[in-house]
Protein backbone atom coordinates (compact mmCIF):
# COMPACT_ATOMS: atom_id res chain seq x y z
CA UNK A 1 0.00 0.00 0.00
CA UNK A 2 2.40 2.41 0.39
CA UNK A 3 3.83 2.34 -3.03
CA UNK A 4 0.22 3.14 -3.91
CA UNK A 5 0.59 6.10 -2.08
CA UNK A 6 4.14 7.03 -2.58
CA UNK A 7 2.50 6.55 -6.75
CA UNK A 8 -0.65 8.91 -5.81
CA UNK A 9 1.18 12.01 -3.96
CA UNK A 10 4.42 11.71 -6.35
CA UNK A 11 2.61 13.68 -8.66
CA UNK A 12 1.40 16.41 -6.77
CA UNK A 13 3.41 19.13 -6.39
CA UNK A 14 3.21 22.49 -4.20
CA UNK A 15 1.87 25.58 -7.33
CA UNK A 16 0.09 28.48 -5.83
CA UNK A 17 -1.52 29.72 -2.43
CA UNK A 18 -4.63 30.94 -3.39
CA UNK A 19 -6.71 33.50 -1.37
CA UNK A 20 -10.56 33.42 -2.45
CA UNK A 21 -11.06 37.38 -1.74
CA UNK A 22 -12.83 37.85 -5.47
CA UNK A 23 -15.53 35.72 -4.95
CA UNK A 24 -16.26 37.10 -1.60
CA UNK A 25 -18.75 40.16 -1.49
CA UNK A 26 -18.21 41.17 2.30
CA UNK A 27 -15.86 44.06 2.32
CA UNK A 28 -14.76 47.20 -0.18
CA UNK A 29 -11.15 47.33 -1.34
CA UNK A 30 -11.30 43.72 -1.62
CA UNK A 31 -8.53 42.80 -4.18
CA UNK A 32 -7.94 40.23 -6.85
CA UNK A 33 -6.54 37.14 -5.94
CA UNK A 34 -3.18 36.67 -4.77
CA UNK A 35 -0.93 33.83 -5.86
CA UNK A 36 2.16 33.09 -4.63
CA UNK A 37 4.78 30.53 -6.40
CA UNK A 38 7.46 29.21 -4.38
CA UNK A 39 10.78 28.46 -6.19
CA UNK A 40 12.04 25.17 -5.78
CA UNK A 41 15.84 24.63 -5.48
CA UNK A 42 17.70 23.23 -7.98
CA UNK A 43 20.72 21.42 -6.52
CA UNK A 44 19.30 19.56 -4.09
CA UNK A 45 17.75 16.67 -6.33
CA UNK A 46 20.86 15.51 -7.79
CA UNK A 47 23.18 14.57 -4.62
CA UNK A 48 22.40 10.56 -5.03
CA UNK A 49 21.18 10.57 -8.38
CA UNK A 50 18.22 9.11 -7.02
CA UNK A 51 15.47 11.25 -7.18
CA UNK A 52 13.56 9.27 -9.81
CA UNK A 53 12.80 6.68 -7.81
CA UNK A 54 12.03 8.49 -4.31
CA UNK A 55 12.33 6.51 -1.20
CA UNK A 56 9.38 6.72 1.36
CA UNK A 57 11.91 6.04 4.12
CA UNK A 58 12.68 9.51 5.51
CA UNK A 59 15.93 7.78 7.68
CA UNK A 60 17.15 7.08 4.27
CA UNK A 61 17.30 10.82 2.54
CA UNK A 62 20.55 12.64 2.66
CA UNK A 63 19.50 16.38 0.82
CA UNK A 64 17.16 18.32 2.59
CA UNK A 65 16.70 21.86 1.96
CA UNK A 66 14.27 24.61 3.15
CA UNK A 67 12.90 27.25 0.83
CA UNK A 68 10.50 29.95 1.23
CA UNK A 69 8.47 32.01 -1.08
CA UNK A 70 8.45 35.41 -1.73
CA UNK A 71 6.37 37.36 1.16
CA UNK A 72 2.94 38.21 -0.80
CA UNK A 73 0.43 41.11 0.76
CA UNK A 74 -2.95 40.55 0.89
CA UNK A 75 -5.55 42.12 2.52
CA UNK A 76 -5.01 40.04 5.74
CA UNK A 77 -1.28 40.85 5.80
CA UNK A 78 1.21 39.57 4.49
CA UNK A 79 1.25 35.81 2.97
CA UNK A 80 4.47 33.30 2.73
CA UNK A 81 5.09 29.42 2.05
CA UNK A 82 8.01 27.91 3.07
CA UNK A 83 8.88 24.24 1.45
CA UNK A 84 10.85 21.79 2.91
CA UNK A 85 12.66 19.65 0.04
CA UNK A 86 14.62 16.05 1.07
CA UNK A 87 15.89 14.37 -1.83
CA UNK A 88 13.74 15.83 -4.05
CA UNK A 89 10.58 15.28 -2.85
CA UNK A 90 8.51 17.70 -0.86
CA UNK A 91 8.45 16.95 2.19
CA UNK A 92 6.79 19.75 4.57
CA UNK A 93 5.36 22.77 3.88
CA UNK A 94 4.45 25.37 5.90
CA UNK A 95 2.90 29.16 6.33
CA UNK A 96 5.56 30.65 8.58
CA UNK A 97 4.30 34.42 8.12
CA UNK A 98 0.52 35.05 7.73
CA UNK A 99 -1.94 37.31 9.24
CA UNK A 100 -1.76 37.02 13.04
CA UNK A 101 -2.00 41.06 14.07
CA UNK A 102 -4.73 40.37 16.33
CA UNK A 103 -6.36 37.37 17.94
CA UNK A 104 -9.28 37.35 15.49
CA UNK A 105 -7.18 36.74 13.13
CA UNK A 106 -5.37 34.29 14.10
CA UNK A 107 -8.85 32.50 14.50
CA UNK A 108 -9.44 33.48 11.40
CA UNK A 109 -5.93 31.84 10.37
CA UNK A 110 -6.56 28.45 12.59
CA UNK A 111 -9.21 26.85 9.93
CA UNK A 112 -7.34 26.89 6.49
CA UNK A 113 -5.02 28.65 3.72
CA UNK A 114 -5.74 26.85 0.75
CA UNK A 115 -2.60 25.61 -1.07
CA UNK A 116 -3.92 24.14 -4.68
CA UNK A 117 -1.81 21.63 -5.64
CA UNK A 118 -1.32 20.54 -8.92
CA UNK A 119 0.36 17.95 -10.92
CA UNK A 120 1.65 19.41 -13.74
CA UNK A 121 5.75 18.69 -11.90
CA UNK A 122 6.56 14.65 -11.13
CA UNK A 123 8.48 13.37 -8.28
CA UNK A 124 7.31 15.30 -5.62
CA UNK A 125 4.91 14.76 -2.68
CA UNK A 126 3.04 16.38 -0.41
CA UNK A 127 2.42 15.02 3.31
CA UNK A 128 -1.33 14.56 3.33
CA UNK A 129 -2.65 12.92 6.72
CA UNK A 130 -6.45 13.04 6.07
CA UNK A 131 -8.88 13.35 2.15
CA UNK A 132 -11.89 15.37 2.65
CA UNK A 133 -13.92 14.30 -0.41
CA UNK A 134 -17.91 12.86 -1.34
CA UNK A 135 -17.11 9.88 -2.68
CA UNK A 136 -15.58 8.20 0.68
CA UNK A 137 -17.57 5.50 1.41
CA UNK A 138 -17.09 1.98 3.31
CA UNK A 139 -17.93 0.38 -0.14
CA UNK A 140 -15.15 2.13 -1.70
CA UNK A 141 -12.87 2.76 0.73
CA UNK A 142 -10.18 0.14 -0.28
CA UNK A 143 -9.53 1.34 -3.27
CA UNK A 144 -9.33 4.66 -1.99
CA UNK A 145 -6.58 7.36 -1.12
CA UNK A 146 -7.89 7.39 2.50
CA UNK A 147 -6.94 3.39 2.74
CA UNK A 148 -3.77 3.87 1.13
CA UNK A 149 -2.65 6.81 3.76
CA UNK A 150 -4.22 4.77 6.98
CA UNK A 151 -2.54 1.99 5.83
CA UNK A 152 0.78 3.84 5.24
CA UNK A 153 1.05 4.56 8.77
CA UNK A 154 -1.07 0.99 10.50
CA UNK B 1 4.24 9.53 3.70
CA UNK B 2 2.76 11.10 6.92
CA UNK B 3 4.54 12.96 9.43
CA UNK B 4 6.20 10.22 11.64
CA UNK B 5 4.82 8.73 14.74
CA UNK B 6 1.06 9.01 13.41
CA UNK B 7 -1.19 6.48 15.13
CA UNK B 8 -3.86 5.48 13.35
CA UNK B 9 -7.76 3.63 13.94
CA UNK B 10 -10.16 2.70 11.56
CA UNK B 11 -13.55 1.42 11.85
CA UNK B 12 -16.97 1.09 9.47
CA UNK B 13 -20.26 2.55 10.45
CA UNK B 14 -23.33 4.25 8.73
CA UNK B 15 -21.80 2.97 5.89
CA UNK B 16 -18.85 4.98 5.86
CA UNK B 17 -14.83 4.43 7.26
CA UNK B 18 -13.81 6.14 10.23
CA UNK B 19 -10.39 6.93 10.62
CA UNK B 20 -8.94 8.87 13.82
CA UNK B 21 -5.31 9.77 13.48
CA UNK B 22 -3.95 11.19 16.36
CA UNK B 23 0.19 12.14 17.06
CA UNK B 24 1.57 13.18 20.91
CA UNK B 25 0.89 12.54 24.26
CA UNK B 26 -1.96 10.20 24.11
CA UNK B 27 -1.68 9.18 20.61
CA UNK B 28 -0.53 5.24 21.73
CA UNK B 29 -2.12 4.91 25.05
CA UNK B 30 -4.56 3.30 26.76
CA UNK B 31 -6.50 6.63 27.00
CA UNK B 32 -7.19 6.81 23.13
CA UNK B 33 -8.05 3.65 22.91
CA UNK B 34 -10.81 4.38 24.91
CA UNK B 35 -11.83 7.68 23.39
CA UNK B 36 -11.55 5.91 20.39
CA UNK B 37 -14.15 2.82 21.27
CA UNK B 38 -16.30 5.76 22.67
CA UNK B 39 -16.85 7.17 19.49
CA UNK B 40 -17.30 4.22 17.64
CA UNK B 41 -20.17 3.79 20.62
CA UNK B 42 -21.32 7.05 19.77
CA UNK B 43 -22.01 6.92 15.90
CA UNK B 44 -23.16 3.74 16.19
CA UNK B 45 -26.02 5.04 18.59
CA UNK B 46 -26.49 7.97 16.06
CA UNK B 47 -26.84 4.83 13.29
CA UNK B 48 -29.32 3.27 15.86
CA UNK B 49 -31.77 6.12 15.76
CA UNK B 50 -31.50 7.61 12.22
CA UNK B 51 -30.99 5.52 10.35
CA UNK B 52 -33.29 5.01 6.87
CA UNK B 53 -32.75 1.79 6.52
CA UNK B 54 -33.53 0.08 9.63
CA UNK B 55 -37.08 -0.16 9.94
CA UNK B 56 -37.25 0.12 13.53
CA UNK B 57 -35.01 3.90 13.95
CA UNK B 58 -36.88 6.98 15.26
CA UNK B 59 -36.56 8.27 11.66
CA UNK B 60 -38.08 5.27 9.60
CA UNK B 61 -40.90 5.36 12.31
CA UNK B 62 -41.67 8.81 12.09
CA UNK B 63 -41.19 8.56 7.31
CA UNK B 64 -44.20 5.94 8.33
CA UNK B 65 -46.50 7.22 10.96
CA UNK B 66 -46.16 5.66 13.45
CA UNK B 67 -43.82 8.42 15.65
CA UNK B 68 -45.47 11.82 15.79
CA UNK B 69 -43.21 14.76 15.45
CA UNK B 70 -44.37 15.89 18.78
CA UNK B 71 -42.68 12.57 20.30
CA UNK B 72 -39.48 12.03 18.78
CA UNK B 73 -36.66 12.25 21.10
CA UNK B 74 -34.19 15.09 22.13
CA UNK B 75 -31.29 13.85 20.08
CA UNK B 76 -34.00 14.18 16.74
CA UNK B 77 -35.50 17.03 18.36
CA UNK B 78 -31.85 19.13 18.14
CA UNK B 79 -31.43 17.52 14.28
CA UNK B 80 -34.78 18.75 13.05
CA UNK B 81 -34.39 21.85 14.66
CA UNK B 82 -30.71 22.22 12.77
CA UNK B 83 -32.14 21.27 9.04
CA UNK B 84 -34.73 23.76 9.12
CA UNK B 85 -32.37 26.52 10.45
CA UNK B 86 -30.24 25.33 7.47
CA UNK B 87 -33.50 24.69 5.13
CA UNK B 88 -34.13 29.08 5.90
CA UNK B 89 -30.68 30.12 5.49
CA UNK B 90 -30.38 28.60 2.28
CA UNK B 91 -33.47 29.86 1.27
CA UNK B 92 -35.09 26.09 0.84
CA UNK B 93 -31.97 24.18 -0.95
CA UNK B 94 -31.29 22.53 1.65
CA UNK B 95 -34.56 20.41 3.10
CA UNK B 96 -34.17 17.11 4.84
CA UNK B 97 -37.97 16.92 3.12
CA UNK B 98 -37.39 15.99 0.30
CA UNK B 99 -39.18 16.73 -2.59
CA UNK B 100 -40.27 13.13 -4.24
CA UNK B 101 -42.69 12.50 -6.73
CA UNK B 102 -46.32 14.31 -7.02
CA UNK B 103 -44.82 16.36 -4.81
CA UNK B 104 -44.86 14.36 -2.09
CA UNK B 105 -42.27 15.06 0.63
CA UNK B 106 -39.87 12.42 2.68
CA UNK B 107 -38.11 13.19 5.43
CA UNK B 108 -34.40 12.58 5.11
CA UNK B 109 -32.40 13.81 7.56
CA UNK B 110 -28.95 11.97 6.84
CA UNK B 111 -27.50 15.69 5.40
CA UNK B 112 -27.66 17.03 8.86
CA UNK B 113 -26.90 14.04 10.75
CA UNK B 114 -23.27 13.23 9.27
CA UNK B 115 -21.42 16.19 10.26
CA UNK B 116 -23.30 16.50 13.42
CA UNK B 117 -22.72 13.27 14.74
CA UNK B 118 -18.84 13.10 13.77
CA UNK B 119 -18.73 16.28 16.17
CA UNK B 120 -20.71 15.18 18.50
CA UNK B 121 -18.52 12.13 18.34
CA UNK B 122 -15.17 14.64 18.48
CA UNK B 123 -16.06 15.19 22.30
CA UNK B 124 -14.27 12.10 23.97
CA UNK B 125 -11.23 13.80 22.57
CA UNK B 126 -11.05 16.60 25.02
CA UNK B 127 -9.69 13.84 27.46
CA UNK B 128 -6.30 13.73 25.13
CA UNK B 129 -4.25 16.60 26.42
CA UNK B 130 -1.03 17.40 24.31
CA UNK B 131 -2.46 15.25 21.45
CA UNK B 132 -3.03 16.32 17.75
CA UNK B 133 -6.29 14.64 16.62
CA UNK B 134 -8.21 14.21 13.74
CA UNK B 135 -11.01 12.58 13.26
CA UNK B 136 -12.69 11.98 10.13
CA UNK B 137 -15.78 10.05 8.75
CA UNK B 138 -16.82 9.76 4.84
CA UNK B 139 -14.33 12.77 4.25
CA UNK B 140 -15.63 15.18 6.65
CA UNK B 141 -13.56 15.78 9.51
CA UNK B 142 -12.76 17.59 12.50
CA UNK B 143 -9.30 18.93 13.42
CA UNK B 144 -7.37 19.47 16.79
CA UNK B 145 -3.57 20.61 17.90
CA UNK B 146 -2.42 20.63 20.89
CA UNK B 147 0.98 19.35 20.95
CA UNK B 148 3.27 22.83 21.31
CA UNK B 149 4.67 23.86 17.93
CA UNK B 150 2.80 21.18 15.91
CA UNK B 151 2.09 22.24 12.59
CA UNK B 152 -1.31 21.01 12.64
CA UNK B 153 -2.98 18.78 9.67
CA UNK B 154 -2.63 18.21 6.08
CA UNK B 155 -6.04 17.97 4.75
CA UNK B 156 -6.26 16.56 0.51
CA UNK B 157 -9.42 17.88 -1.02
CA UNK B 158 -10.49 14.74 -3.35
CA UNK B 159 -10.35 15.68 -7.11
CA UNK B 160 -14.69 14.98 -7.79
CA UNK B 161 -13.33 14.16 -11.55
CA UNK B 162 -11.10 11.50 -10.39
CA UNK B 163 -10.63 10.18 -7.07
CA UNK B 164 -7.63 8.73 -6.78
CA UNK B 165 -5.90 12.25 -7.70
CA UNK B 166 -5.81 15.38 -5.03
CA UNK B 167 -6.93 18.73 -5.97
CA UNK B 168 -6.00 21.20 -3.06
CA UNK B 169 -4.23 20.42 0.38
CA UNK B 170 -5.20 22.77 3.25
CA UNK B 171 -2.96 23.41 6.56
CA UNK B 172 -5.54 22.83 9.43
CA UNK B 173 -4.79 23.29 12.98
CA UNK B 174 -8.34 23.62 14.45
CA UNK B 175 -11.33 23.18 12.62
CA UNK B 176 -13.73 21.30 10.66
CA UNK B 177 -13.72 20.14 6.86
CA UNK B 178 -16.46 18.90 5.11
CA UNK B 179 -16.81 18.16 1.57
CA UNK B 180 -20.21 17.56 -0.65
CA UNK B 181 -20.48 16.34 -4.19
CA UNK B 182 -22.08 13.62 -6.70
CA UNK B 183 -20.73 10.52 -5.16
CA UNK B 184 -22.18 11.87 -1.44
CA UNK B 185 -23.14 8.22 -0.04
CA UNK B 186 -25.46 7.66 -3.17
CA UNK B 187 -27.46 10.02 -2.21
CA UNK B 188 -29.06 12.04 -5.12
CA UNK B 189 -28.66 15.14 -3.77
CA UNK B 190 -31.27 17.64 -4.99
CA UNK B 191 -32.61 21.22 -4.62
CA UNK B 192 -34.92 21.73 -2.71
CA UNK B 193 -36.80 23.67 -4.49
CA UNK B 194 -37.16 21.86 -6.99
CA UNK B 195 -36.47 18.24 -6.62
CA UNK B 196 -34.11 18.63 -9.23
CA UNK B 197 -29.90 17.89 -9.21
CA UNK B 198 -28.07 20.69 -9.35
CA UNK B 199 -26.17 21.82 -12.54
CA UNK B 200 -22.40 22.61 -12.69
CA UNK B 201 -21.31 22.00 -9.65
CA UNK B 202 -19.32 18.97 -8.83
CA UNK B 203 -17.98 19.72 -5.07
CA UNK B 204 -18.20 21.78 -2.65
CA UNK B 205 -15.97 21.95 0.35
CA UNK B 206 -16.39 24.23 2.95
CA UNK B 207 -13.86 25.04 6.39
CA UNK B 208 -15.12 26.51 9.68
CA UNK B 209 -15.16 25.82 13.47
CA UNK B 210 -18.07 23.68 13.76
CA UNK B 211 -18.30 20.40 11.56
CA UNK B 212 -21.83 20.32 11.51
CA UNK B 213 -22.24 24.11 9.75
CA UNK B 214 -19.29 22.92 7.44
CA UNK B 215 -21.12 20.00 6.30
CA UNK B 216 -24.64 22.17 6.25
CA UNK B 217 -22.92 24.52 4.16
CA UNK B 218 -21.18 22.48 1.71
CA UNK B 219 -24.38 20.62 0.98
CA UNK B 220 -26.14 23.92 0.91
CA UNK B 221 -24.10 25.41 -1.52
CA UNK B 222 -23.85 22.18 -3.47
CA UNK B 223 -27.70 21.88 -3.65
CA UNK B 224 -27.53 25.07 -5.30
CA UNK B 225 -25.28 24.38 -9.00
CA UNK B 226 -24.23 27.35 -10.10
CA UNK B 227 -24.64 29.89 -7.45
CA UNK B 228 -22.71 27.68 -4.86
CA UNK B 229 -19.92 30.21 -4.77
CA UNK B 230 -21.89 33.31 -4.86
CA UNK B 231 -24.01 31.89 -1.72
CA UNK B 232 -20.61 30.77 0.36
CA UNK B 233 -19.53 34.31 0.44
CA UNK B 234 -22.70 35.41 2.16
CA UNK B 235 -22.20 32.97 4.62
CA UNK B 236 -19.77 34.51 7.74
CA UNK B 237 -16.09 32.97 8.20
CA UNK B 238 -16.33 30.38 5.91
CA UNK B 239 -12.89 28.94 3.73
CA UNK B 240 -14.45 27.07 0.94
CA UNK B 241 -13.78 25.63 -2.43
CA UNK B 242 -15.93 25.08 -5.18
CA UNK B 243 -14.85 22.64 -8.02
CA UNK B 244 -16.95 23.02 -11.09
CA UNK B 245 -17.88 19.96 -13.41
CA UNK B 246 -15.60 21.59 -16.11
CA UNK B 247 -12.69 21.22 -14.10
CA UNK B 248 -12.18 25.23 -12.48
CA UNK B 249 -12.51 26.03 -8.95
CA UNK B 250 -13.83 28.61 -7.37
CA UNK B 251 -11.94 29.43 -3.56
CA UNK B 252 -14.16 31.41 -1.12
CA UNK B 253 -12.87 32.86 2.05
CA UNK B 254 -14.74 35.74 3.75
CA UNK B 255 -14.70 37.21 6.93
CA UNK B 256 -16.51 36.32 10.49
CA UNK B 257 -19.51 37.77 11.45
CA UNK B 258 -18.84 40.93 13.90
CA UNK B 259 -22.09 40.90 14.73
CA UNK B 260 -22.41 37.51 15.84
CA UNK B 261 -18.69 37.33 17.65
Amino acid sequence: MKRIVTWCLSTLTVLVLLFGYHTSTSGPGGVGSVVATPALPRESTSDDGSSGTPDSDQTTKTASATVTGPSVDTRWGPVQVEITVSAGEITDVAIPVYPDENPRDQEINSYALPILVDETLKAQSADIDMISGATVTSVGYQQSLQAAIDQADL
Amino acid sequence: MTTPGTARHVGHVMGMPVTLALRGRHARDRVALTAWQQIMDSLHEVDRIFSTYRDDSEISRLRDGSLALADVSPLVDEVLHLAERARIESSGAFDVWTPGPGGVRSLDPSGVVKGWAIERAARFLDELTGTDTCLSAGGDMVCRTRVAGSPGWSIGIEDPNDPRRVLAVLPVTDGAVATSGTAHRGQHLVDGRTGLPPTRVASVTVVTASLTWADIDATSAYAQGPDAARWLSTRPDRTALVVWTDGTTTPVRTAPDRQAA
